[in-house]
């Protein structure tokens, strides 16, 4: 068994983002199968145009209309490629000035191998026959020489908010301490830790006591009954929720421990929760189980009497 | 050794709105930055460090952002520092960005605090899923909630409080034409009205979710004894603590107490409700206000509320608080702090326009974050520091 | 100014971290050794700050729970810089000169292995015109790399030099994660990865965390007998668009070096070069001459924690002067694509060496 339990996660989001005139006018030329430079303050034309003039720090205002065709002024060869890149085999990332230009523009040039490719080499835009106004819209390619038909411009409004989709795929990891809670969940039951120093019982335990920072170490199985401390009822619905509200998120204090754990407080209509109450974890089936907290698909109420306020207001 | 007395001498703010899709993100911090240059009288050129705060890079899905910002903001060829201390953040880098003039390290420092909310969803990029745990409350409201109502209990306030804080509030942001919201009539009866969105807080005790910027040059005594009307940098203070731990306060919390008594005696202030004369007070949820004038030692434990229902904190009570509208009206999270910070600037040197407190010569910014446990906030006043 | 030196400085270096990417059970051994080194306890800590990533986690606010490594109740004076710790050093350095605090303790951290390291870092690039292409990091030194060799500043051999020496110097450093050298013609037979880079070339991924102890004044000799006394730390940017900045050069470290007053008579300079070739190019830019003994403990090339290999440059160094083997010293950190941001931070056996 490995020390921490483990699982992957993806981070995805479709970011919205509003361009600006400078950007918006550069990716507006790109969906029209224009490259668009912008002059700068000492006469350089810079592809892509810098919002702010690096020099004078001014909104860069004057836009240059360029050919496609550009010379490799450095170049490497992407063996393994990532996703997300221009192309899933290998190919070539460059620095290409632009004809016209005075500054070199990172993009990618499709040739079969490193042998391909060389500084000084002249290369031409391959643009796509659907384009939205991006950097993805062309490619480069060696320049044979001959004229290939360029797509007809596709036109409309101006480029001003593009759509960036980002997704990164990570490895997490829960703590030692934490995943010793997790595997506890799957045996159905609740493990806390002690602190070695401050004494403070922690569910879940934890890889450094917040007070002392040492980690929690003594295991203690705690009891499945506790008691509200304090709630809130949810009423907002948002993405990803899994209960129709309104339903109770409370802080439930188990006997035993010296910190609330989060989590629903259900079988009691939402306007009869009461701060005080003593409540008891409510299990899924046992086959639905699995080193997650939602083992416990819940809390209700026990039927005992509501706590005195001066047993829990010192974890408020 | 002794620190060097420092100044802002020029403040600048975007007009926040929901959505700014009239400009990128470099444009949104450059229309704050260049109109505190221009307070200043500066440009770009003239200016020996820049620092910049914003919350968490997922918000806008750019890692790091300053630096691809770097060129467009001027601090291509300069000292750049990138702070993020949560929800605090716009106050801490404001701190960070006068501890470089009183260090004697530089002369004249731009500081920018930002955030671009529209170019994803906050509650998104707050709540990634964690494996093996399970999403119980919904953002930050959620978190927030069940502290309130531990609020309301510990101090046995009545239920409208934070109905008058946010009617309060919204009031206020009318006079401010930078504000996000700008919600005409909002009465505490409104506000009651308003649908209960994470019980015990409604819909209108919410703040909003803004694009928008804030901006300051923070320059050192000599720099800044030449300008009309300096606020003066009286004192700073950070302070942290965990998100969770045993038997920690949520309601009142430690760092908070800490921070304001570590403020109070470095600025010589001895009874904060006296001596200060109006204080900006980061406040996302309406109840936040009573909480904090308890943790920052202006009302005793408990007892918050009854200034804020006497309109003790409205604009002409004793302690005027959040003249320009808060937190509850504009929420660019990242420059919420640096907001509250500019605000109590601005009060001081005379120059809030139709939210100027009257002869104010004192006043507090305030900003706090993460689960109410990172805390920084300062004291400007008219006058150099005596201290 | 005030005299601060550097007086503790621990470190963990590894491939894989298996635990949570707040990092807090890694930090506890850290900041313990940091404690035994001085002989302090957290109450001697006037300031924390701390350098790390959203993006490097994967998540937000991951540097929230991190701090529960140091025990913050009762609560501290702290901050977080989304950058490597050696910007947060910076931080530190400046509150100790305002007067408000003697002593700091910095740390940061990176779990670099939880996500792909180069793809991710293609998230700092311009959002509109650069990351929709996902170039990544590599790609983006090999650019640099060919610019130079082009340009004939260095050529195969000279990189091959570079990464020979670190490998065999990382032998003696039980943090790292690549070590063990050969030779420049056996290096230079290695395939191609990222042309014209082999995977030697670059630093290889690798988690980690490091803590330094910041003192001034007597609080320093009160923790180490020989505190590293930093005589003078500065840093500087450079735009990260690559089309409006020489590659082959780094005007942001030549910046910070000349703020410090230049580097004469430094004898150890640990570098934070993550490629080859760009240990070249900040050789140049610091002004260090050959008689100046580069990364004794194997550099970027041998290990490089994301948001710690800055700071632990700076430890490396500091060590030479604990230990007596120096009395003038360099720390290096770089920040961003291409050695877009750099930090210098010059050490001395005698405190009051060159004021600023």
């Amino acid at each position: 068994m490995s020390r921490t339990l483990q699982a992957p996660v993806t981070v995805a989001f479709d970011y919205t983002r509003s361009t600006g005139p400078v950007i918006g006018r550069f990716l507006t030329g790109l969906r029209d199968t224009t490259i668009v430079g912008g002059r700068l303050g000492d006469g350089r034309v810079a592809v892509p145009p810098p919002e702010y003039d690096p020099v004078t720090h001014q909104a860069v205002t004057e836009f240059v209309e360029l050919p496609d065709t550009g010379t490799v002024t450095s170049w490497t060869w992407v063996s393994e490629p990532v996703a997300g890149q221009p192309f899933e085999r290998p190919f070539a990332y460059a620095l290409i000035t632009i004809d016209g230009a005075d500054t070199p523009w990172l993009h990618a040039v499709d040739v079969a191998s490193p042998d391909d490719i060389e500084t000084g080499m002249r290369v031409r835009a391959r643009w796509a026959e659907e384009r939205t106004g991006s950097v993805n819209d062309l490619v480069f390619e060696a320049d044979g020489g001959d004229q290939p038909g360029t797509p007809a411009p596709a036109g409309g409004e101006d480029v001003s908010r593009i759509v960036t989709p980002v997704s990164l795929d990570y490895h997490y990891a829960a703590s030692p301490e934490e995943s010793s809670f997790f595997r506890g969940l799957a045996e159905g039951k609740i493990l806390g830790q002690r602190c070695p120093k401050c004494q403070k019982v922690y569910v879940p335990p934890r890889g450094a006591c917040p007070t002392d920072g040492v980690p929690t170490a003594e295991e203690i199985e705690l009891s499945h009954v506790g008691t509200v401390t304090t709630f809130c009822v949810v009423n907002v619905p948002f993405l990803g929720q899994k209960i129709k509200p309104p339903y109770v998120s409370a802080y439930v204090l188990l006997d035993g421990a010296d910190i609330a754990l989060q989590h629903l407080i259900l079988d009691i209509p939402a306007d009869e929760v009461r701060m005080g109450m003593r409540v008891e974890a409510v299990w899924k089936p046992r086959d639905e189980w699995g080193t997650s907290i939602e083992n416990i698909s819940h809390f209700a109420p026990t039927g005992e009497p509501d706590a005195d306020f001066d047993s829990y207001k010192h974890h408020l | 050794m002794s620190k060097v007395p420092a100044a802002v001498i020029g403040i600048g703010q975007t007009h926040h709105r929901a959505k700014r899709e009239d400009v990128s993100m470099a444009g949104l911090c450059r229309e704050a930055m260049d109109r505190a240059l221009e307070d200043a009288g500066l440009t770009l050129d003239e200016v020996d460090a820049i620092v910049i705060g914003k919350a968490p890079d997922l918000f806008e899905g750019v890692m790091m952002p300053e630096l691809y910002l770097a060129e467009a903001l001027g601090a291509a060829g300069k000292p750049l520092l990138r702070v993020h201390t949560a929800g605090s953040v716009g106050g801490s880098t404001a701190i960070v960005a006068s501890s470089l003039v009183q260090a004697g390290v530089h002369k004249k420092v731009l500081t920018v605090a930002f955030e671009k909310q529209s170019e994803s969803n906050a509650m998104w990029a707050l709540s990634v899923p964690i494996p093996f745990v399970m999403p119980v409350h919904a953002g930050a409201g959620g978190y927030f909630a069940p502290h309130v109502r531990s609020y309301i209990r510990r101090a046995n306030a009545p239920s409208h409080i934070g109905a008058i804080v946010a009617a309060k509030d919204r009031n206020n942001a009318l006079k401010n034409p930078y504000a996000h919201l700008h919600n005409e009539g909002t009465t505490v009866e409104s506000v009651l009205a308003s649908q209960m969105l994470w019980d015990p807080i409604h819909y209108d005790e919410t703040c909003p979710s803004s694009d928008g910027a804030c901006a300051m040059v923070i320059a050192a005594e000599d720099v800044a004894k030449t300008y009309e009307a300096p606020a003066w940098i009286h004192g700073t203070v950070m302070r942290s603590e965990p998100t969770s731990a045993a038997e920690r306060d949520q309601v009142n919390p430690q760092a908070g107490r800490d921070a304001a008594a570590a403020l109070w005696k470095a600025t010589g202030i001895t009874d904060p409700a006296r001596e200060i004369d109006c204080a900006e007070i980061y406040v996302p949820f309406a109840w936040f206000e009573p909480m904090w004038l308890e943790n920052l030692g202006f009302a005793p434990e408990g007892e918050g509320w009854k200034l804020t229902e006497a309109g003790e904190t409205a604009i002409g009570g004793s302690l005027p608080v959040n003249m320009s509208g808060g937190v509850l009206s504009s929420n660019p999270i990242g420059a919420s702090g640096m907001l509250r910070f500019a605000e109590a600037a601005l009060q001081v040197r005379g120059r809030a326009g139709e939210h100027q407190v009257d002869g104010a010569r004192r006043a507090l910014g305030h900003a706090y974050g993460g689960g109410s446990q990172f805390f920084s906030m300062w004291v400007v006043g008219s006058q150099p520091p005596s201290n | 100014m005030r005299d601060v030196a550097v007086v503790g400085f621990a470190q963990r270096q590894m491939k894989d971290f298996d635990g949570s990417p707040s990092m807090a059970e890694l930090l506890v051994p850290i900041l313990a050794e940091c404690y035994e080194q001085t002989g302090w306890t957290k109450k001697d800590i006037g300031f924390w700050c701390s350098g790390s990533s959203d993006y490097l986690a994967g998540r937000s606010f991951s540097f929230v729970s991190a701090i529960d490594a140091i025990g913050v109740l009762p609560p501290v004076n702290e901050s977080h810089v989304e950058m490597d710790a050696a910007w947060a050093l910076y931080e530190a350095w400046v509150k100790i000169q305002t007067g408000e605090v003697d002593t700091a303790l910095v740390f940061g951290f990176g779990k670099a292995s939880a996500g792909v390291l180069r793809r991710t870092l293609s998230m700092q690039l311009d959002p509109y015109t650069m990351t929709p292409l996902w170039p990544d990091t590599v790609s983006l030194a090999a650019l640099q790399a060919r610019l130079g060799l082009d340009a004939g500043l260095w050529d195969e051999t000279a990189l091959a030099d570079v990464v020979n020496r670190s490998l065999t110097d990382a032998e003696k450093n039980e943090y790292a994660v690549r070590a063990g050298g050969s030779s420049v013609s056996e290096l230079l037979a290695r395939p191609m990865f990222a042309d014209p880079l082999r995977k030697h070339d670059c630093a290889p991924v690798t988690d980690g965390a490091a803590a330094i102890v910041l003192a001034a004044g007597d609080r320093a000799y009160d923790a180490n007998q020989r505190p590293a006394w930093i005589t003078g730390i500065a840093h500087s940017s450079d735009g990260l668009h690559l089309g409006t900045r020489d590659l082959t050069i780094s005007g942001s470290a030549q910046r910070a070096a000349a703020a410090v007053g230049g580097t004469a008579g430094v004898q150890v300079a640990e570098l934070h070069a993550p490629f080859s070739h760009q240990e070249l190019v900040l050789r140049s830019a610091l002004g260090l001459g050959d008689d100046v003994q580069i990364n004794p403990s194997g550099g970027a090339l041998a290990a490089n924690p994301m948001f710690s290999a800055g700071a632990i440059r700076i430890g490396e160094a500091a060590k030479r002067i604990w230990d007596g083997s120096a009395d003038k010293v360099l720390g290096h950190a770089t920040s961003g694509p291409a050695l877009q941001q750099n930090l210098v931070c010059v050490m001395e056996a005698q405190e009051n060496g060159s004021g600023k």
